[in-house]
């Protein structure tokens, strides 16, 4: 592959593996005498499990055994736990109710297990999953959040009175209120975010192993961050002691965040497999999935912006409910809150912000983290108003965010956040730039004289990634670290291992990690291999999430490098008798400048494995470790446009263009990087336009399948035209922000923006169905007509 | 139980399975080539994608015993010896994949594309011929450079060839 460094659009040293074929992820694995588990799931949102009978089941061909709630309590198994202790204004802490992995008393959504069946074959499980007989008295369920919280609502856990979890506060409300009494000009408007489904295209599996001997566990699971689950089924779940539990996450076909948790079936799979004692797989379906994946988003929003004379923002007053489904996933409760409301400033100098956030249960399936997690909420509600603002004060939606744009650095907002970097001109002048802005009036008058709409909508957005530092996310709640931990490896003939708590489930790692030692040591990326997601080999991390990897994973990498640069320093100036200052890597060699001197990186790696001749008092061997725990949060940042066509006649949009300019920082791998913000653009683009999450009052999910609901497929979506701009980040090392959710969050607005400008009205939710243009299409010619 | 046979991958191969048991467990169980994957229940993501006599076709949607005595190509049999097939090789130079669980189908649907359409491939016929497979990863653009790319490249050596 040769030397690829950092800015190289190095090809992907993955590839090789997955378009051959060759990948190997969790569904591959078998194991000698492997059982299939399949679980009884309930058809009900809402109902207490009045008895289960498993004797039919049990007669059929290949049954080992049917497992239930019951037993599992009795087995010591522990409750799912949400990770993230948020408390209401009022003190108190959040009202969590109990989650078992499978249920013994009361189900609470749609798609709930409540029984497993181990069998020799899947279709043997699936056939006595379908045999097992569950009387369920069905209870009244409420799937609307904000009907759930009204009295006499159908209550889902009794510490949740109102179906309450927590009733929680940022800001200075009284200062909004005394800027609101001064306002020029206040915008006003409902905004809700839809319910959506991560849809990784590799569905969850597990494979759990116990070995009775050794009393260990292994299991191979879709995750996205092993060590976590390791620690989570051990330390709450009571699975096994940690030395006792090795969690491998094999390749992983994507995870916008639907795999950072651990769901009742992988628990599950762990317990039974020492229950029946041999190996037990379970493979979601596509189903299941849809039923029991956390879900996304779901915010019912009002918001209110208000204006001085000059059009500046005085103030920003927002009300959120979440849904946060039947119970609260691992993160659940910071996506609404500190992921969400910290962001409400937005790219604006907004003096005075408050935001009070209620958290609801309803009869639906657990909602959490999904690519963007909060900051797309936050960036949808913001340059919604912003562009509404804009278009009721008579300013260019462009003229109006610049005339609030932040422009000095450090910025403090009044929700928490510190922006240390960024350059909001920048990427909003290269956007309309690549538009052709300017032009946009004429191509507007020529599809209006095809009869068709055009409209155009921008976002300016900014997020956050990389959360941290671990003192700070402790402070507000969370029960973990977000520091990442690395490891590089020196072998004596000079190849490094470089081990990394981040996982890597499509976003390149084995290249991008590899280019950050091609760079320092001059070595052929073909020299280094990254060892990720095996709790036996890596010894802890946090994972990959939030874009983090880059930012934190990436820079515990560089620390542990500068510790090996030392060390072959110390030993080559010994070698070659130089003063070590002296000694430079340049090419795969350690020369002493001004002279011809020079070892290779491989004769330095030899020299510390034999030992022989090495400085006074040195250790032996060349590998050093670090953990990397950042300053801040990174903040990329940018501005997303999309111009598009709606014909009257059908309400259907057509993506004419879409630009995007983004400013991560630097940039390790600019391909990659562009892989990254396509994939996210189109999440997006499908959230605006195509993907909901429905439910019928019954609970019902009515989009449970690639039937109803409604994937962006290749013809749905325009090629994109990227640019990126730099500011570096001063928080870590490298510079970088992050790039992998930055499509997802930006993009939503931008193309409701340009559809409420194209149909010129502003009661467009998401998704922007056909039918719902069409209907306000219909409203708009009436209103001009009258 | 049924004895299925059919040549996979140019090879002659057999196994006794389940009279119910779908082409697609047939390949990734029976006989262990698990390149070809499951991403949905409704024959509707193309994960599965394989050639059955040289038409690509949804494993997931065809029983094994359909498939008997038939040539089945998946995407373990696309690379001759140590070279890479132009579209594999396409999907790599164009980075056309990312957490590569659609790939397989992606690059057997591909192949089959170039084999009906040749070197007359724009973008909008490759999207419109990409409907029948869902990508979460990549946004698709890579995957269209990444075809045209390589029906261009397939095209041009068979015009050299003639
Ligand atoms: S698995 Fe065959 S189409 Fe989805
Ligand atoms: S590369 Fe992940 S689904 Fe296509």
């Amino acid at each position: 592959m040769g030397v690829e460094g950092i800015g190289a659009r190095a090809l992907r040293k993955e590839d090789k593996r997955f378009i051959t074929g060759k990948g190997r992820y969790t569904d591959d694995i078998v194991l000698p005498r492997m059982g299939y588990a399949a679980f009884v799931r309930s058809p009900h949102a809402h109902a207490k499990v009045v008895s289960i009978d498993a004797r039919a089941a049990l007669e059929m061909p290949g049954v080992d055994a049917v497992l239930t709630g019951d037993q599992l309590v009795a087995d010591g198994i522990g409750n799912i736990i949400c990770g993230w202790m948020i408390h209401s204004k009022d003190g108190s802490p959040m009202n969590m109710g109990a989650w078992r992995a499978l249920e013994p008393e009361i189900v609470r959504h749609v798609g709930q297990a409540v029984a497993v069946v181990i069998a020799d074959s899947q279709g043997e499980a699936k056939d006595a999953a379908d045999a097992v007989v569950v009387e369920y008295e069905e209870l009244p369920a409420v799937v609307d959040p904000i009907a759930a919280m009204a009295d006499g609502a159908p209550q889902l856990h009794p510490e949740a009175a109102n179906n309450l979890i927590f009733d929680w506060d940022i800001g200075d409300e009284a200062a909004v209120n005394a800027a609101f009494e001064q306002a020029a000009h206040v915008t006003k408007m409902e905004v809700h975010n839809n319910r959506l489904v991560p849809n990784a295209m590799e569905p969850r599996a597990a494979v759990a192993d116990y070995n009775e001997a050794e009393e260990h566990h292994t299991l191979y699971t879709t995750s996205q961050n092993p060590h976590v689950a390791r620690l989570v089924l051990s330390a709450f779940y009571n699975i096994a002691p940690e030395h006792k539990l090795r969690v491998i996450a094999p390749d992983v076909g994507g995870g916008f965040g639907s795999k950072i948790y651990i769901y009742p079936e992988e628990m599950v799979c762990l317990w039974a497999s020492k229950r029946v004692g041999r190996p037990v797989k379970w493979v979601c379906d596509r189903t299941e999935a849809f039923l029991t994946d956390a879900h996304g988003r779901d915010h019912r929003s009002e918001a209110e912006l208000a204006l001085d004379a000059d059009n500046k923002i005085i103030a920003f007053r927002v009300k959120t409910v979440a849904n946060l489904g039947a119970y609260m996933s691992l993160f659940s409760s910071s996506v609404p809150t500190y992921l969400y409301a910290t962001l409400l400033s937005g790219q604006y100098d907004i003096p005075a912000i408050h935001c009070n956030v209620k958290t609801v249960y309803t009869n639906t399936t657990p909602v959490d983290a999904y690519r963007g997690a909060g900051r797309p909420e936050a960036t949808y509600l913001v340059e919604r108003i912003m562009e509404t603002a804009a278009r009721e004060v008579g300013l260019s939606p462009a003229d109006f965010r610049r005339k609030n744009f932040i422009r000095s650095f450090p910025h403090q907002t009044p929700v928490i956040m510190c922006y240390d970097a960024g350059d909001y001109d920048a990427t909003l002048d290269a956007a309309l730039k690549a538009i052709d802005y300017d032009g946009f009036a004429a191509r507007k008058a020529e599809a209006a004289s095809r009869g068709k709409l055009r409209g155009i909508g921008m976002s300016c957005y900014i997020e956050a990634c990389g959360i941290a530092p671990s003192a700070a996310v402790g402070s507000l709640g969370a029960g973990v670290g977000l520091w990442e931990s690395a490891e590089v490896r020196v072998n004596p003939v000079g190849t490094i291992e470089v081990l990394t708590g981040a996982h890597s489930h499509g976003q390149g790692h084995e290249t991008t990690f590899a280019q950050l030692i091609s760079e320092r040591f001059g070595l052929d990326t073909d020299a280094v291999s990254i060892v990720h997601g095996d709790t036996d080999k890596v010894q802890f991390g946090m994972g990959t999430y939030g874009s983090r990897s880059g930012a934190v994973g990436m820079s515990a990498v560089v620390k542990a490098l500068d510790k090996v640069e030392e060390k072959a320093k110390k030993i080559a100036a010994h070698l070659m008798e130089a003063a070590e200052g002296d000694i430079q890597i340049e090419g795969g060699e350690l020369k002493v400048a001004g002279t011809d001197k020079k070892l290779t990186f491989t004769e330095v790696a030899l020299a510390a494995y034999t030992a022989h001749n090495l400085p006074e008092g040195m250790e032996p061997g060349l590998k050093e470790g670090a953990f990397y725990d950042p300053t801040n949060f990174t903040f990329p940042s940018g501005t997303y446009i999309c111009e598009v066509e709606v014909d009257p006649e059908t309400g259907k949009t057509a993506i004419i263009s879409f630009v995007a300019a983004d400013d991560f920082g630097n940039i390790i791998n600019p391909m990659i990087v562009e892989g990254q913000v396509h994939g996210g653009l189109t999440q997006g683009i499908g959230q605006a336009l195509l993907e909901n999450a429905a439910y019928d009052e019954n609970g019902q999910l009515i989009t449970a399948s690639y039937m109803d609901y409604c994937m962006p497929r290749a013809d749905d979506v325009p090629s994109y035209q990227l640019s990126t701009h730099v500011t570096e980040c001063p928080g870590n090392p490298l510079g970088m922000k992050g790039c992998g959710e930055a499509g997802a969050i930006g993009s939503p607005p931008a193309v409701i923006n340009a559809i409420t400008d194209a149909i010129n009205n502003n009661d467009l939710t998401m998704p922007a169905t056909p039918e719902q243009v069409w209907q306000l299409c219909q409203g708009s010619m009436k209103m001009a007509a009258e | 139980m049924t004895k299925v046979a059919m040549t996979l991958n140019g090879k002659k191969v057999q196994a006794d399975v389940e009279d119910r048991t779908l082409l697609v467990h047939y390949i990734r169980e029976a006989q262990g080539l698990t390149g070809t994957h499951v991403g949905c229940d409704t024959s509707q993501c193309g994960a599965c994608v394989v050639h059955v006599n040289g038409k690509a076709v949804k494993s997931c949607s065809m029983l094994a015993a359909q498939a008997a005595d038939a040539e089945v190509v998946t995407v373990e049999g696309l690379a001759k010896g140590g070279d890479l097939h132009p579209v594999q090789a396409a999907f790599r130079e164009h980075h056309g994949l990312q957490c590569g669980f659609c790939t397989p189908g992606m690059i057997m649907t591909a192949v089959d594309m170039i084999n009906r359409y040749g070197g007359n491939l724009d973008e909008k016929t490759i999207r419109h011929e990409l409907e029948g497979n869902i990508c979460r990863c990549t946004g698709y653009q890579n995957i269209v450079k990444a075809i045209k790319s390589a029906a261009d490249q397939m095209s041009a050596m068979k015009t050299a060839a003639e």
